[in-house]
């Protein structure tokens, strides 16, 4: 018997009508046939470079904005197409955004309490007392005293503030929280707190992420699979273990070539050079040619497909096209 | 030994706030040797950026002030120099580089005339000189087609290309040091990646010393010959880079070095640093680590702790680390 994934994009395309140079009107193509699934208890990690297009898929993913083609199921229901808004309202409670910045998240007027239990009060069913069990049992949860419930945000250090954010995720039971760049904004013995502390949680609660993130270190400390994502697009999927260990995509590679390691001593390989280009007039043909150092001609002419070129792995990439 | 090019000695740096001054800088020393690349290392309120702004007395008017302690540099104290002193050497013998670049290039003038103005102001040139030595300076902090690029407008540019036209605006002069504080935090990993390289390379050429303040180990490691490691207004160790990483004495230098999730070998759960950074103000007795520290001792809780040498290069503030050894620095 298959598994039904948690969540199912299939082609997703988003553009974004905008301005452009002189305010003549102009088309961002942020994402192009996204593709993936997210499983129950699962993390998946999305990783990318800004303007890859990784926050825009977050936000599609759970029906914060409507993509410009494509289907995307969750839970079970089509949160695109006819039924959107009806599906939308059916599995928005179970599903929660967590933010890079907690301080711009949080209220700073209201007490942290109150903003715990806004979700709780907006789903309504909880008796007053209810709610300040419930408040206390999150505090606890996310491992803040239990008294922080009458403070303000001001009080607590950047770290402390995103454990407000994550506890007043967790209020509604989700399954499915969308992570983006929740630990960047943090130093580092904050982030190791925090991903020790969505682990955690979701060993307890089974609750699956959608972890979003720019540094590919952080994201293989908390997935299971990643994603990686260039100009819009999905170029490699793969375990952890498959990713880190052999980067098939040469922008993977490049990635994690370029990514600084703790060791003095490591014979670095020359950075690949160039830029991530516009998004709104990305190149033909595959979207890294401009960059890549194993380009070939067909390259600049054809897209290639996301495809598998192993068991439960996908690459784009023209170097894997089979003879 | 040769005099250092610029020598820190016990500088303290006061901050106002709210109730009164608050120390944000205590007793930090260190010198800069010509040449050197020097990493500082360490997380929000380590005083990283507070040392290097003091260096160059860049800090706002009358929101700090230097409570005790020296820069010297060519025979002079920076911290006791005239205003008109300072700004023919900023710039000039100093340069600095700064984490926005957006934030720090004029969004009305173009990357010809901003790059211009240091050439013009420092060393006299004509327009059309300064114009042809602008040129010169974007190859060198290899921007692509730079004749053209030099007319455009800093909003034209990508993050990474302002970074390239701020560090070829700092290195306009060939300053003797540049501090880079945060240079490539804002930026893609591919792209820093590239302006690290650049760095690394400018400095070989130019032979100036490089200052690199960052966060990061990893980009410390990539870069710094000497690195600085401070926590809370404090150096907590100073090593060279290779000793370091091999065997990190100071407990805080090991919890960052554990904390910091690999990109190779096995990954369980990270190790975290418990509790918090503590506040400037916040009263802390002995070592301002210690309600951290998995090691902690009753002596710790004391007194300040010393910064101790425990060989020629390499400096620890930590009693339980450095009893056996050493005397103080």
């Amino acid at each position: 018997m298959k598994v039904e994934p948690l969540l199912e994009a299939r082609h997703i395309d988003m553009a974004f009508d905008i301005r452009g140079a002189g305010g003549k009107p102009a088309r961002l193509n942020a994402l192009r046939d996204l593709s993936l699934d997210i499983f129950d208890g699962e993390t998946l990690g999305l990783v990318g470079e800004s303007g890859s297009g990784k926050s825009t898929a977050g936000r599609v993913l759970v029906g914060l904005i409507e993509p410009t083609a494509g289907a995307v199921k969750l839970l079970g229901r089509f949160i695109t197409g006819p039924e959107r808004r009806a599906n939308l309202s059916a599995v928005r409670s179970r599903t929660q955004f967590v933010f890079q910045d907690p301080q711009a998240a949080l209220n700073p007027r209201m007490r942290v309490g109150d903003s715990i239990a806004e979700p709780i009060d907006i789903a309504g069913a909880h008796t007053r007392r209810d709610r300040a069990e419930r408040v206390r049992d999150l505090l606890g949860m996310v491992g803040l005293p239990r008294d922080s419930a009458d403070r303000f945000p001001h009080e607590f250090s950047g770290g402390q503030r995103q454990r407000i954010v994550i506890a007043r995720a967790l209020a509604l039971e989700p399954r499915f929280i969308v992570a983006d760049e929740p630990v960047s904004a943090l130093d580092v013995s904050m982030q190791a707190q925090i991903v020790n502390l969505l682990m955690d949680l979701q060993a307890r609660f089974a609750v699956s992420y959608l972890f979003i993130a720019h540094d590919l270190a952080v994201v293989r400390a908390i997935a299971h699979r990643v994603a990686v994502i260039y100009a819009g697009a999905i170029i490699e999927i793969a375990t952890k273990g498959e990713l880190y260990a052999k980067p098939l995509h040469p922008y993977t590679r490049a990635l994690l070539d370029a990514a600084p390691r703790p060791d003095p001593s490591r014979v670095r390989t020359p950075p690949i050079g160039g830029e991530v280009p516009s998004l709104l007039s990305p190149p033909p043909g595959c979207r890294f040619h401009t960059r890549c150092p194993s380009v070939m001609p067909r390259c600049r002419t054809d897209e290639p497909a996301l495809r598998e070129t192993a068991p439960g792995r996908l690459t784009a990439c023209h170097l894997y096209d089979s003879a | 030994m040769a005099d250092p090019l610029l020598s820190i000695d016990d500088l303290t740096v006061q901050f106002r706030g709210d109730r009164g001054w608050s120390t944000v800088v205590e007793g930090v020393s260190f010198d800069i040797a010509e040449g050197e690349s020097l990493g500082v290392v360490g997380e929000s309120g380590s005083g990283k950026s507070v040392t290097a702004l003091s260096i160059l007395r860049l800090h706002a008017r009358g929101a700090a002030r230097f409570r005790s302690g020296a820069v010297r540099y060519g025979g002079r104290d920076l911290l006791r120099a005239s205003e008109r002193d300072m700004r023919r050497l900023r710039g000039h013998d100093i340069a600095m580089v700064f984490q926005d670049p957006m934030s720090s290039l004029n969004p009305v003038l173009t990357i010809c005339d901003q790059i211009s103005e240091t050439l013009r102001l420092h060393q006299g040139l004509s327009a059309v000189e300064a114009r042809r030595r602008s040129i010169e300076l974007l190859d060198l902090v290899r921007i692509p087609d730079a004749a053209r690029r030099i007319d455009e407008y800093p909003h034209r540019l990508s993050g990474g290309m302002r970074q390239r036209v701020m560090i070829a605006m700092a290195i306009a002069c060939r300053p003797r040091l540049l501090i880079a504080d945060e240079p490539t935090t804002a930026l893609d990993v591919t792209i820093q990646a590239q302006i690290l390289e650049l760095l690394r390379d400018l400095r070989a050429e130019l032979g100036m010393a490089v200052m690199l303040i960052s966060h990061d180990l990893g980009v410390i490691a990539e870069f710094a010959r000497r690195v600085v490691v401070m926590y809370a207004g404090r150096i907590v160790e100073d090593a060279p880079v290779e000793a370091l990483f091999r065997a990190p004495r100071h407990p805080y230098t090991e919890g960052l070095m554990a904390s910091m999730p690999p990109l190779e070998g096995d990954i369980g759960r990270l190790y975290a640093i418990p509790g918090r950074i503590p506040d400037p103000d916040e009263p802390i007795a002995g070592c301002r680590f210690s309600p951290r520290c998995a090691h902690v001792e009753a002596l710790c809780r004391t007194a300040p702790p010393p910064l101790v040498a425990i060989d020629a290069r390499h400096r620890v503030r930590c009693p339980p680390r450095t009893r056996a050894i050493g005397s103080q620095a």
